[in-house]
């Protein structure tokens, strides 16, 4: 039974179509695998067997007539912030309380039409916000790794803490997940798994509940580089529901690795050794410089000088676009009502009652930076220097750099009530500091992981593209995974 | 730029989230913090900066201009804490 769950997507894809084994095989493994773990780790907060069942006999019989698709048969779960048809919808949060979507996100449906089998819903923090998983309303997730000869439970990062962990520890082949300043990458870093924020306007946004618009992108984590490629080719999609969805057809990923990095140009950014970085990182950081010389690249060192404002730029423009988008919930259309004396009252109650205090904080920041007569001072000096954060990537690009490398984290995995995190929201939002730049210029990063430091936990290495040429990322990401290898946290659940 | 409590109040008012006082003195740190944080900012030169509306530079898709939805009031009242006759009911709002 864990032989099933521990195939990769590629694995697994070619046992089920050289008919080893059946897709309901492997649906059934994976739920058992959930009713052990989960309990533990709280990586799903609704799990669908009957359905997953249901959909695995149905990938059975177009195996055996033919009729595959990419993903056909291969068990998925699904961040809760994923529009699913009549299943848990709810972005982890309250105020959502029994939301059951009448509709499809276009990424899941994407999914579907390629014969992926959905597992259930998946761990986040609420609404995106967040980089431990402990702002969701059904409680933290535990980190399948632990650090050597320490019991203490680990945050699996966030926002995608759950779809992080369930891959970590093999509870779903691959998983869906949304990046807004970090969301895919940090956790997919804290857990030994590659994930991949694509450019704005890759994937859908269409039926994805929406926290900051100008950032939003969904993408995938999984178990390694050729999985993830995978995963991305089926989400990836030029949608007319979106109209920030770009027009240009989407590649065939996967024959992006293995391709030679022979005189690719790896750019360096000086500004991305910051102060107090743990010693473990700028090692890995230095071993990974080195891979790529091994592998035949160039090494050029680069600048981007407007690295360190990106982080407070981001905790202007995320907020102020979050309290606009989550003005919709109000106790009328959907979710949580909390009655009151009047309708305002019953507005209050509702959202003070139905968001978590890191959404209402949130909410709070970005309702003031856009009242009146502070809108220049704080949302459009933000945009400003949001524009140059984009310069300076298209700079160093026209330089002819291919790629960006980065570490993906400035620590390994922390422990879940962090105190000093939780005194101090800003504490929280450093976790970001290396992979938030990205979303403020929409380009395409992925997380790998590259190794473990002194305390035994997962680091991964980010790599930075051009827009929509995801296919580099995936043909040099692959150079490390190779020397690295890839990380599974033993079994102690 | 720091904010007193009334300004949280205010701020917590436009955001309709219900706020005691014990709730705004803590807000109040809080937000002061994050406000301190992005405070860095006004370090950047911004003369003559464009600012960014879009990160992809891409005109706006237009579609025609036809029906492709509709008749779904079923639906769309499916979720609602409280609906009747396709209506969303809420607490009487005219006297």
């Amino acid at each position: 039974m864990s032989e099933l769950t521990s195939l990769t997507i590629a694995q697994a894809r070619e046992k089920l179509l050289g008919k080893e084994i059946t897709a309901v095989e492997l649906t059934d493994a994976y739920l058992a695998a959930i009713d052990e773990a989960n309990k533990t780790l709280n990586a799903y907060i609704e799990v669908t067997p009957e359905n997953a069942k249901k959909w695995a006999a149905i990938s059975d019989e177009k195996i055996a007539k033919g009729e595959a698709g990419a993903l056909e048969g291969i068990p998925v779960g699904i961040k809760d912030l994923f529009g699913t048809q009549g299943v848990h919808t709810q972005a982890c949060s309250h105020i959502l309380d029994g939301f059951k979507p009448k509709y499809e996100s276009t990424v899941t449906q994407n999914m579907w039409d390629d014969g992926a089998v959905m597992l259930g819903k998946l761990n986040m923090d609420e609404f995106a916000m967040g980089s431990s998983n402990e702002t969701s309303y059904y409680g933290a997730v535990t980190n399948p790794w632990k650090a050597k000869g320490d019991d203490t439970p680990l945050v699996p990062g966030g926002s995608s803490g759950g779809s992080a962990a369930a891959v970590a520890a093999q509870l779903c082949a691959g998983a869906t997940a949304t990046d807004t300043g970090g969301s895919i990458r940090q956790p997919a870093a804290f857990t030994g798994t590659v994930g991949v924020k694509p450019t704005y306007g890759r994937c859908s946004r269409w039926g994805v509940v929406a926290f900051a618009s100008s950032l939003d992108q969904a993408g995938p984590i999984a178990r390694d580089v050729r999985d993830a490629a995978i995963l991305l080719k089926s989400m990836a999609s030029v949608d007319v529901k979106d109209t920030t969805s770009v027009d240009i057809p989407v590649p065939d990923y996967e024959a992006a690795i293995g391709q030679s990095m022979k005189g690719k140009k790896i750019g360096i950014p000086k500004e991305y050794r910051v102060e107090g970085m743990p010693e473990d990182i700028e090692a890995l950081w230095q071993q990974g410089i080195q891979w790529y010389k091994d592998a035949g690249a160039e090494i050029v060192d680069i600048s981007l000088p407007h690295t360190k404002y990106a982080l407070p730029a981001y905790y202007i423009v995320a907020p102020a676009e979050a309290s606009s988008n989550l003005a919709r919930y109000d106790g009328v259309k959907y979710g949580l009502r909390v009655t009151g004396d009047d309708i305002t009252d019953m507005y209050e109650k509702t959202r003070s009652q139905g968001f978590g205090d890191e959404v209402q904080r949130r909410i709070m920041i970005g309702t003031y930076v856009l009242s009146s007569g502070y809108y220049d001072a704080y949302y459009l000096r933000a945009q400003k220097v949001r524009t140059l954060i984009k310069r300076d990537f298209e700079n160093v690009f026209n330089q002819g750099i291919d790629a960006i490398l980065t570490p993906a984290t400035p620590s390994s995995a922390f422990k879940i009530g962090d105190e000093e995190m939780a005194a101090d929201p800003v504490k929280m939002f450093l976790n970001d500091i290396f992979t938030v730049t990205v979303n403020m210029a929409g380009l395409p990063g992925i997380s790998v992981p590259a190794g473990l430091d002194s305390k035994g936990l997962p680091l991964g290495l980010q790599l930075i593209g051009k827009p929509f040429e995801e296919e580099m990322l995936f043909q040099a990401s692959h150079v490390i995974e190779e020397a690295a290898g890839t990380f599974v946290p033993k079994r102690w659940w | 730029m720091s904010v007193d409590i009334d300004t949280v109040k205010r701020v917590a008012k436009l955001s309709r989230i219900a706020c005691d006082d014990a709730r705004a003195q803590k807000m109040q740190g809080e937000l002061n913090a994050i406000l301190g944080f992005v405070e860095q900012l006004n370090e950047v030169d911004v003369e003559g900066v464009e600012p960014m509306t879009s990160v992809v530079e891409m005109n706006m898709r237009q579609r025609s201009d036809e029906v492709t939805d509709g008749n779904k009031a079923d639906d769309v009242t499916a979720n609602a804490p409280a609906s009747e006759d396709h209506y969303f009911m809420v607490p009487k709002v005219i006297e």
